[in-house]
């Protein structure tokens, strides 16, 4: 969205202190992938064994490039690499990629600030899902995944499906309707959480760590199914910049700008469902990522979709596999209560030090 | 050029009729004001013109082409429809809610092109905003707020202007530099300006011709001296006209 004026109105543009970063979100997307490349080598070496970054880079390398020579190194640590930590540091960024981008979109789609992956239900549905399934005495497991994974996939969608539905039929205006339904859906659906919780007995401690979120399950066949959809969905809602930047003028003038408003937001809602669903039944809810990262994108970069979207995406993989790797190293700990406890004070931090043009 | 025509046109909310077999022609290059009192069907009307009034019958043309035949894309090109106030939920600068303006006309695959830049700069300049470019739109008065979004429907760059009561908060000062930019517009740019306003001194004083609604109905329409005759304010408005200051 950036409007790219004249010389001469450019010229009153007040600077603020990021004013580079503002005008340059390409180098804004540069330091995310710096960023993402070190935080992802950090996860490949660092953990109970270290491996050192020369082996990590070569196996990386030799293994993925077909790059030519014979191995130097051991091959536990070839196995480590590959097999343990490259799968928990791929599923950990696109999950984080996932609530990143859902949260951005849902922020704007619902101009509500405080809106996250999780306001339309989808948080209470899969917890649900989750529970049931960790209740049930079933074994049963699809692609790879578990019970688990595949109730708490259907329960988000669910929720979300529910919640659309029934706004549709309320009589307030479109927006609150949705929060507000969105709301009491997912306050009934944490009820049938609380009831699963207090029933369960010696499972508890499942469903809790479901509850706090975790990547120390993750496999190749985890990645193989949530990354498509999580790419697939963040894509096209990348491509949906337009019409969301829109929507952050509301109904009636988004409408005049050409919009198909009720189709647009139907689309966007469903996308965001669907990434988020895939997160949720992968890793757990996961907090604050979908929440914090498109505010401090949205400070450096503003409000346009077209740059929010995709970095917003960036930046929560990031995260989340820096949250990961601190969560893993002593000796896993929940990554929900790290994007917490890493994430709010940095968030808290940047309220009160950054001076853009775009206050919060 | 625009012509905008509109034959039997009606629109009711539930069981309450908002519009009754309303026929008006407007031809392009026309500046009009549309008035009334409050549920008079003012805003009813602005609404069934920008296509986003559901169960709205009768026929509304532009240039010949019903309403409904056009995309609302293609509509949003051609008819740009400045709102009374719009509530922003992020910190964003006055350029980018300008350029919002160029949505119906980009790509949505790419960003802005020259095209879209030149637009966006031309309508900041048209409505003298280049001093406020870079400051967050929430924090500016109600008065350049209203001449923000007055920016952002121009960068639609369509021929014909609907505005939704554009002075109804704002001082005098600001009253008059919105009249006299919308003079400008039509007399020198050659859009065509249909305003709804609240304000029948300054729909008498600056429109050459007034549009009088009332419950729904077209009442009177013509150049102010006649649709705005004592008599007719009288029996619309329910108040003594002599109360209001002669017109310009």
């Amino acid at each position: 969205m950036n409007a790219g004026l004249a010389p001469g109105v450019r010229a009153a543009v007040r600077p603020g202190r990021l004013e580079l970063l503002r005008r340059r979100p390409l180098a804004v997307a540069a330091v995310g992938l710096l960023a993402l490349v070190l935080v992802g080598l950090a996860g490949l070496a660092l953990g109970t064994v270290s491996i050192p970054l020369g082996d990590t880079i070569a196996i990386l390398a030799h293994r993925l490039l077909a790059w030519p020579g014979a191995p130097t190194w051991p091959a536990t640590s070839e196995t480590i690499v590959l097999e343990l930590r490259l799968p928990r540091v791929l599923l950990a960024m696109a999950v984080g990629a996932a609530l990143g981008i859902a949260g951005a979109t849902l922020q704007g789609l619902l101009r509500n600030p405080l809106a996250d992956p999780y306001v339309l239900g989808t948080a209470s549905g899969a917890a649900l899902g989750a529970a049931i399934a960790v209740l049930l005495p079933l074994q049963v497991g699809l692609l790879g995944l578990g019970l688990g994974q595949l109730l708490a996939f259907g329960g988000a969608l669910v929720a979300v499906t529910l919640v659309w539905r029934l706004s549709r039929a309320s009589q307030l205006g479109s927006l609150t309707g949705l929060l507000l339904t969105g709301y009491a859906v997912g306050s009934l659906l944490a009820a049938g959480l609380a009831i699963a919780m207090y029933l369960s007995g010696a499972q508890l401690r499942q469903i809790v760590a479901y509850l706090l979120g975790s990547f120390a399950q993750a496999s190749w066949q985890q990645v193989a199914v949530a990354t498509p959809l999580i790419l697939v969905g963040g894509l096209v809602l990348a491509l949906r910049a337009r019409p969301l930047d829109a929507l952050l003028l509301g109904d009636e003038t988004a409408a005049h700008l050409g919009l198909e408003v009720a189709r647009e937001r139907a689309l966007l809602l469903g996308l965001a469902a669907l990434v988020t669903a895939a997160a949720v039944a992968t890793a757990g809810l996961i907090g604050f990522v979908g929440l914090v990262v498109p505010h401090v994108v949205r400070l450096l970069v503003g409000p346009g979709a077209r740059q929010l979207l995709p970095l917003s995406a960036l930046f929560g993989a990031v995260f989340l596999a820096g949250a990961d790797l601190i969560a893993r190293l002593p000796g896993e700990l929940p990554v929900g209560i790290v994007t917490a406890v890493v994430g709010a004070p940095f968030f808290l931090f940047l309220l009160r030090r950054v001076r853009t043009g775009y206050e919060l | 050029m625009s012509d905008l025509e509109l034959r039997g046109v009606g629109l009711a909310y539930g069981a309450r009729p908002a519009l009754v077999d309303v026929s008006l022609t407007i031809a392009a290059g026309e500046r009009v004001a549309v008035v009334g009192p409050n549920g008079a069907g003012k805003s009813s009307l602005l609404r069934c013109l920008a296509g986003t009034a559901r169960g709205r019958t009768g026929a509304i043309r532009l240039d010949g082409v019903p309403l409904e035949e056009l995309r609302r894309e293609t509509l949003a090109r051609r008819l740009a429809v400045v709102p009374q106030q719009v509530q922003l939920p992020f910190a964003i600068r006055v350029e980018e809610v300008v350029a919002l303006g160029r949505i119906p006309h980009q790509d949505p695959f790419r960003g802005p092109r020259a095209a879209d830049r030149e637009a966006v700069t031309t309508a900041i300049r048209r409505v003298g905003l280049e001093p406020l470019v870079g400051r967050d739109a929430r924090d500016l008065s109600l008065g350049e707020r209203q001449l923000v979004l007055i920016a952002l429907a121009l960068a639609q760059q369509g021929g014909l202007l609907l505005l939704d009561e554009p002075t109804v908060h704002l001082d005098l000062r600001h009253q008059v530099q919105v009249m006299e930019l919308l003079r400008e517009l039509n007399e020198r740019d050659g859009l065509t300006i249909l305003a709804v306003l609240h304000d029948l001194n300054l729909a008498a004083h600056y429109f050459p011709r007034c549009v009088v609604l009332d419950g729904g109905r077209l009442v009177a329409d013509g150049p102010p001296a006649a649709a705005l005759a004592p008599a007719r304010v009288e029996a619309v408005f329910g108040i003594d006209p002599r109360l209001l200051a002669a017109p310009g």
